[in-house]
């Protein structure tokens, strides 16, 4: 107990001397001068507080965290443990799937729009979150820089819009495209460093990317953005109270009901759910090809397979270039859904909140990482007063992860080739 | 005379103030056992390492059925037909047995993704195909009831058989074995022994074996070279290095 009691005191004071400036004084205007002010002691009294509750957390960490650690998860969410075969295992995910699917299909119509709106952000979440996935969590390439391929996508839909009138759907394969090349352009030169230095570079891709937006002014309009961006129309159908484009009529008008801007919302919502539901196919699809055998393979002993002939260039390459398609995917349909875009959106923040995503839901696992997008989406809005807190959250959320479950929420549980008899 | 399958001249290699490797010659022929031997630290490993292409040779050069390939990439060396295994096992640990034999035949797979996206005709016979390889050989080192198991659960001699295994569906013309007899007990040993000619005689595999097993070694050998403290300290066939006294001296000398 002793030889706690002085880090966790010292823990306690280390608090309170960074907490009281930075929250018990603040700065106020007092004529021409610039004064300092103490907080009331209402703020103090909680500095206090909390330097309190760090010396206490200190003090006892080793028995919080194993009292952490006993607390039993289930070990495999969605198989029972007893050893089935896999065609078993793959009937009763199958039926998961499909009452999930169903369920996500219905519930719009009986939501509140906002809660629709915000579910459509969260789709946009764990479409953003299944593409890095493939970057980080299967081909084990840490990428900090995710958000550029985003914006890409997002200013490719927009800036096709503005120069050339192109339509959504065309738009759409398009930024996927290009999302690719500057995933494949960026991948080229930078994929043959290891670790940390491609974290670095990647983060300055990133960063790149958003200066270069914000400084094009004549192209991409720089901090102003690029505003009235149409929504995505259902075969010429248009969700507005009246029709955009030439040509086109309005949804409500076309099947002669009330118009109700409620339409829209569901008809984004569900039009993500769509592209969520393709990104979950086509990399359950991939995972079992030879690419990405071969993903996991580099992931696992790289030696081993540059000894067996595996060009380890490409085959990072690969992953970071399909991983930025979904990124440009998600990005022009961002665009659509806000109308707006200005390079504000492209911030380190979003590459930091999708790896985030990836890390909470355990690296690799498809569930898991949807799950980790509803929470990471859903909680900042329950606790809007927190607004401010958020990255703090974040951090402790972090911290809490590495002690409680380092593994994420649901770690992989690949589905493993099997060899069937006959 | 014909040239050889694989040809080493010269070859040295240095770290910094240490020549680990220096002026070791040695020729295979198609359908041979040839060992490396020496005592701890003679380089044998590392005369691999340069071989497959995993270290630049600082000098020497090596030549494979008629190609220069000391500067060639690791993976364009494989490529060739010249695959190894590991003195420390390196199997993809967390995938299944058969996935280990799948991904060693990425190259022969269609790797096209489009393809295998919409699971084309073509797509799946490739795949059956080296479905089919791999349970062959798996079979063939009495592997095929652990198919399904993560590899790194198998057994220590299990995952040495893997290795093997693994390199052979890649369907190679030189065999690089390092140390696979290390930690087997005498029962697998023997089968290794038996693994070993077998791939020579009905497969027509060329190998190379680095091994301090001598009963292994001197039993199964068409040719061995000795290297000492990196340099080349005597070769030829089993009989003659048994009764070499230098490589008496050098092993004696160990002890
Ligand atoms: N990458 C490296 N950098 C520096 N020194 C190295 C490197 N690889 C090997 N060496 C040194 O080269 C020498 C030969 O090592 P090597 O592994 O080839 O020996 P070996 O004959 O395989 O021995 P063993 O029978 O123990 O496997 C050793 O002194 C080793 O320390
Ligand atoms: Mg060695």
């Amino acid at each position: 107990m002793k030889d706690k009691f002085f880090p966790a005191l010292i823990a306690g004071i280390v608090t309170f001397v960074l907490a009281f400036p930075l929250l018990g004084l603040s700065i106020v205007a007092d004529g021409l001068t610039l004064g300092l002010e103490g907080a009331d002691t209402k703020t103090l009294g909680y500095i206090a507080l909390a330097s309190l509750a760090v010396f206490f957390f200190q003090l006892w960490k080793s028995n919080i965290v194993a009292v952490a650690k006993s607390i039993p998860l289930p070990k495999k969410a969605y198989s029972s443990p007893a050893a089935r075969s896999q065609s078993q295992r793959d009937k009763r995910e199958k039926l998961f799937t499909l009452i999930v699917v169903a369920l996500a299909l219905v519930w719009p119509f009986f939501a509140s729009r906002g809660n629709v709106d915000l579910a459509t952000l969260v789709l946009i979440y764990v479409m953003l979150g299944l593409g890095l996935n493939i970057v980080v969590g299967l081909a084990g390439l840490l990428d900090l820089g995710y958000v550029a391929f985003y914006a890409v996508g997002a200013y490719s839909y927009a800036l096709l819009y503005q120069y050339f009138g192109l339509s959504f759907w065309v738009c759409l394969p398009l930024a996927g495209l290009f999302a690719a090349i500057f995933g494949f352009i960026l991948g080229f030169p930078v994929l043959r460093l290891r670790g940390d230095y491609l974290a670095i570079v990647t983060l300055g891709f990133g960063e790149i990317i958003r200066i270069l937006l914000n400084n094009w002014t004549h192209l991409t309009g720089g901090p102003n953005g690029i505003g009235s961006i149409p929504k995505p129309s259902l075969f010429g159908l248009e969700f507005g109270r009246r029709a955009k484009e030439e040509g086109n009529v309005p949804f409500h008008e076309f099947f002669s009901i009330d118009y109700n801007s409620g339409y829209k919302v569901i008809f984004l919502y569900l039009l993500a759910l769509l592209l969520v539901l393709f990104t979950i196919f086509v990399i359950r699809r991939l995972m079992r090809m030879p690419v990405g055998r071969a993903w996991e393979a580099l992931r696992e002993d790289e030696i081993a397979c540059r000894s067996l002939g595996l060009n380890r260039t490409i085959i990072k390459l690969s992953a970071f270039t399909i991983g930025a398609s979904f990124a440009g995917f998600a990005g022009a349909f961002f665009s659509a859904r806000q109308g707006f875009i200005s390079p504000e959106s492209f911030t380190f923040i979003e590459s930091a909140i999708i790896l985030a995503i990836v890390v909470l839901g355990g690296m690799g696992s498809q569930l898991g990482i949807i799950l980790a997008a509803v929470a990471m989406t859903v909680l900042p809005e329950l606790a809007r007063e927190f607004q401010e807190y958020r990255m703090l959250m974040f951090g402790l959320m972090m911290v809490l992860m590495m002690i409680w479950r380092p593994q994420g929420l649901l770690p992989m549980k690949r589905r493993h080739m099997e060899l069937t008899n006959g | 005379m014909a040239e050889s399958m694989l040809k080493v001249r010269d070859l040295s290699m240095r770290f910094g103030g240490l020549l680990a490797v220096n002026g070791v010659s040695l020729d295979v022929e198609e359908r041979e056992i040839i060992s490396v031997i020496g005592p701890n630290g003679a380089g044998k490993t590392t005369v691999f390492n340069c071989i497959s292409g995993f270290y630049t040779p600082t000098g020497g050069n090596i030549n494979y059925k008629g190609q220069e390939i000391h500067a060639l990439a690791d993976y364009k060396i494989s490529r060739l037909g010249m695959v190894r295994t590991f003195q420390h096992v390196r199997l993809f640990s967390q995938m299944t047995v058969i996935e280990n034999l799948l991904v060693a035949q990425h190259r022969h797979v269609n790797t096209n993704l489009l393809s295998g996206l919409f699971k084309t005709p073509s797509y799946r016979k490739k795949e059956q195909k080296s479905i089919d390889r791999a349970v062959y050989w798996l079979k063939k080192v009495n592997l095929l009831e652990f198919a399904n198991r993560d590899a790194g659960n198998l057994a220590y001699g299990q995952q040495r058989r893997l290795e093997i295994a693994r390199c052979m569906v890649t369907e190679p013309g030189l065999l690089m074995l390092d140390e696979p007899a290390a930690g087997l007990n005498p029962k697998e040993t023997k089968e290794l022994d038996e693994l070993i000619v077998s791939l020579k005689e009905d497969y027509n595999v060329s190998i190379l074996l680095i091994e301090h097993d001598m009963n292994l070694v001197m039993g199964i050998s068409d040719r061995i070279y000795v290297i000492n403290q990196g340099q080349p300290l005597a070769s030829g066939t089993p009989d003659e290095i048994r009764a070499n006294p230098d490589v008496i001296k050098a092993y004696l000398g160990e002890v």
